[in-house]
């Protein structure tokens, strides 16, 4: 099928009528996924979101429930939010990273129900990337510029229009709701082409990195890493696999509601216990667990990198302090960035 | 600037032959255009990855704090004054530090380049004498440098270093008085409108804490946020909160901001947050006659009490 640009607008407000909607809107200099009120609020020519879309689904903080008490007792009202949401325009790097967190919020362990039920509820509309960032390296990362792993729906942006392409039944229900005309032979070919054309530019060497973290624990290269880290979560926070997050009650005496927040492993209070100790006492244990988690714990517990290559990190990071290089130096070698 | 890196290059690594010093903390090549990186160099051979730039925005201060070895530094006008100010607090031994004072014409702002390039990735990018080329998959495009300075640069007073064991390179000229115009602009807002702006600009908070760890002047053991007993701010992000929080950040730095402009230069969502930080600059020059890190010598505002120190918040005069 295809969607015509000058068509846009009216299929989003379309989508407005049976979903909350959410879709890049330009904030200054960046886009963010934020609901719209109207199609015409959407903006796909950006390169990728400054945030990741994973908030959509695992709020930055999120009202778990809340509760009182009054002179007949204590009330508890949970907040599971049902409602039906489409992400559109989400890029292939963010949709692979929500099937990252399907592991964790649903795994033979634990099944989590806020993240669950706002998940089996939402569409995820994907756009492929015609022209990748300089900081991007999904390629080295099991995802590319047209991948379509996590997506309902994708589109793919040939000049006048969308090709969009039905991968799941519920993408199928979307699409087929929306009364859209056949994409023609031209248009597919067009659609190829483009798919063809798109360059990911860097390259990330890979290749032993888990053996060499499975016996690295110890290794000195953990003291120079986190030298310039400043500490702060700009990396965890838009990183769209991060998932770390801490339960506080927001609460006066015993009236209030419990709160799931993000949490950024580069803080020290992530881990201070209670009696004062820090098994993470500084950066360079901090560091050390970021990389573990995304690239050998990960691996060891769901068989897949928790890195999608999006370069939000690299392009955000206050000191340039580039995961690229890092795990380059990890591997002790100098192929990295290939231009 | 050529020139310029060539001799800070040769002056750590004499300083590290000589074992004057065990580490240098500089700048390196980074992995963006227009982005040097702060490096830590221990061998007198890695001196050669040191380089000086428009790109080394980054305030070097931030890594001298408790420190046993002794250890070398490149700073530029700002960084010295943060240094200035942490010495008379007690965080740096003096005679464990060497300044390597590098004047400094003023460093690249790539938020306002994002803005210039409308979403288009920059790709390279060069800076000759007061031009700066952009490269893009769109086409190369010519800007003049002083356009695209950090708005620290451009009311900097201190262009070149207030302290210093050697000092490299040509002092750089004094620019126009800071007349704290933004400051100004935004107290003459309506307070409803004042409210205003700064709600919309601390929805966009993210509460990473950047603005905070990217300060040398931020180094509570505890910060307030993170105090649990009692709970100060509330950890989930909201407008409010987000704003408190930067309130109570700035009135911290009351008198000890050397208006380096580092909280500001790491925001990832590129908050203004200098209106702010300089409000309190501006009002301790005005009240006190004090500028944070400019001599070492002199008492800092918040330290000395004077029977003529005006007191307006107490009694109209």
């Amino acid at each position: 099928m295809i969607i015509k640009k000058s068509e846009l607008n009216a299929v989003l407000d379309k989508l407005l009528a049976g979903y909350q909607v959410y879709a890049p809107v330009k904030e200054g200099n960046y886009a963010v996924f934020k609901q719209i009120a109207n199609g015409g609020q959407a903006y796909l020519g950006y390169s990728n979101s400054k945030i990741p879309p994973k908030g959509i689904l695992f709020p930055q903080s999120e009202k778990l429930y809340s509760y009182s008490v009054t002179a007949e007792g204590a009330r508890v009202e949970e907040h599971i939010d049902g409602s039906k949401k489409v992400v559109f325009g989400i890029r292939p790097c963010d949709a692979k990273s929500i099937t990252l967190l399907d592991f964790v919020f649903n795994n033979d362990k634990y099944t989590d129900p806020y993240y669950m039920t706002r998940r089996n509820n939402t569409v995820l509309v994907g756009l492929g990337c015609n022209q990748p960032a300089p900081t991007c390296f999904c390629t080295s990362m099991q995802s590319g510029p047209f991948a379509s792993e996590g997506m309902d729906v994708m589109l793919v942006d040939i000049g006048e229009g969308y090709v969009a392409q039905a991968l799941t039944d519920k993408g199928k229900e979307l699409l087929a709701g929306l009364g859209l005309p056949e994409a023609s032979a031209d248009d597919q070919k067009a659609a190829e082409d483009v798919k063809a054309a798109a360059v990911v530019s860097c390259q990330v060497n890979t290749e032993g990195l888990k053996a060499k973290l499975d016996a690295g624990f110890d290794d000195p290269v953990w003291n120079r890493i986190y030298e310039k880290c400043l500490g702060c979560a700009a990396c965890t926070y838009l990183c769209p696999t991060c998932h770390c997050f801490d339960i506080v009650d927001d609460a006066v005496d015993c009236n209030g509601c419990r709160v799931r927040n993000w949490d950024a492993c580069m803080f020290p209070l992530f881990t201070l216990h209670g009696s004062g100790h820090n098994p993470r006492p500084s950066g360079k244990e901090r560091w050390r667990q970021r990389v573990m988690h995304k690239f050998k714990y990960f691996v060891d517990n769901f068989n897949a990198t928790a890195c999608v290559g999006c370069g939000r990190c690299i392009k955000n990071c206050p000191v340039n302090l580039d995961i690229r290089e890092v795990l380059a130096d990890i591997l002790g070698s100098e192929a990295r960035l290939d231009k | 600037m050529q020139e310029l890196a060539a001799a800070i290059r040769e002056t750590a690594r004499k300083l590290l032959e000589e074992k004057t010093v065990d580490l240098v903390i500089g700048f390196a090549s980074g992995s963006l255009p227009l982005r040097s990186t702060p490096c830590f160099i221990r061998k007198p051979e890695d001196a050669a990855k040191l380089v000086f730039d428009a790109g080394c925005e980054n305030n070097l201060a931030n890594y001298l704090r408790q420190r046993d070895e002794k250890v070398a530094v490149v700073a530029k006008g700002c960084d010295t004054r943060a240094i200035v100010v942490l010495l008379q607090e007690n965080q740096i031994k003096r005679d464990n530090l060497y300044i390597i004072g590098v004047p400094c014409q003023g460093m690249i702002d790539r938020v306002k380049i994002d803005a210039l390039l409308d979403g288009k990735d920059l790709l390279a990018a060069e800076v000759q004498g007061e031009a700066v080329t952009l490269k893009t998959a769109a086409g190369e495009k010519q800007v003049a440098l002083v356009d695209v300075l950090h708005d620290t640069c451009k009311t900097c007073q201190y262009g070149n270093p207030v302290i210093y064991d050697v000092l490299l390179g040509e002092p750089v000229k004094p620019r126009q008085a800071d007349d704290f115009a933004d400051v100004k602009a935004f107290e003459a807002l309506s307070p409803a409108e004042r409210k205003a702006r700064l709600t919309e600009e601390f929805s966009k908070c993210i509460r990473c804490y950047a603005c905070r760890n990217a300060c040398p002047m931020c180094y509570c053991s505890e910060c307030f946020v993170d105090c649990s007993t009692p709970i100060w701010i509330k950890k989930s992000v909201d407008p409010a909160d987000n704003m408190m929080f930067q309130a109570v950040r700035v009135f911290h730095l009351a008198g000890r901001c050397a208006d380096c402009g580092a909280c500001d230069r790491a925001c990832p969502m590129g908050l203004n947050l200098r209106t702010m930080t300089r409000k309190l600059v501006m009002d301790v020059k005005e009240l006190f006659g004090y500028e944070a890190g400019v001599n070492l010598d002199a008492k800092p505002a918040l330290s000395e009490f004077a029977f003529d120190d005006p007191q307006p918040f107490l009694v109209k005069e």
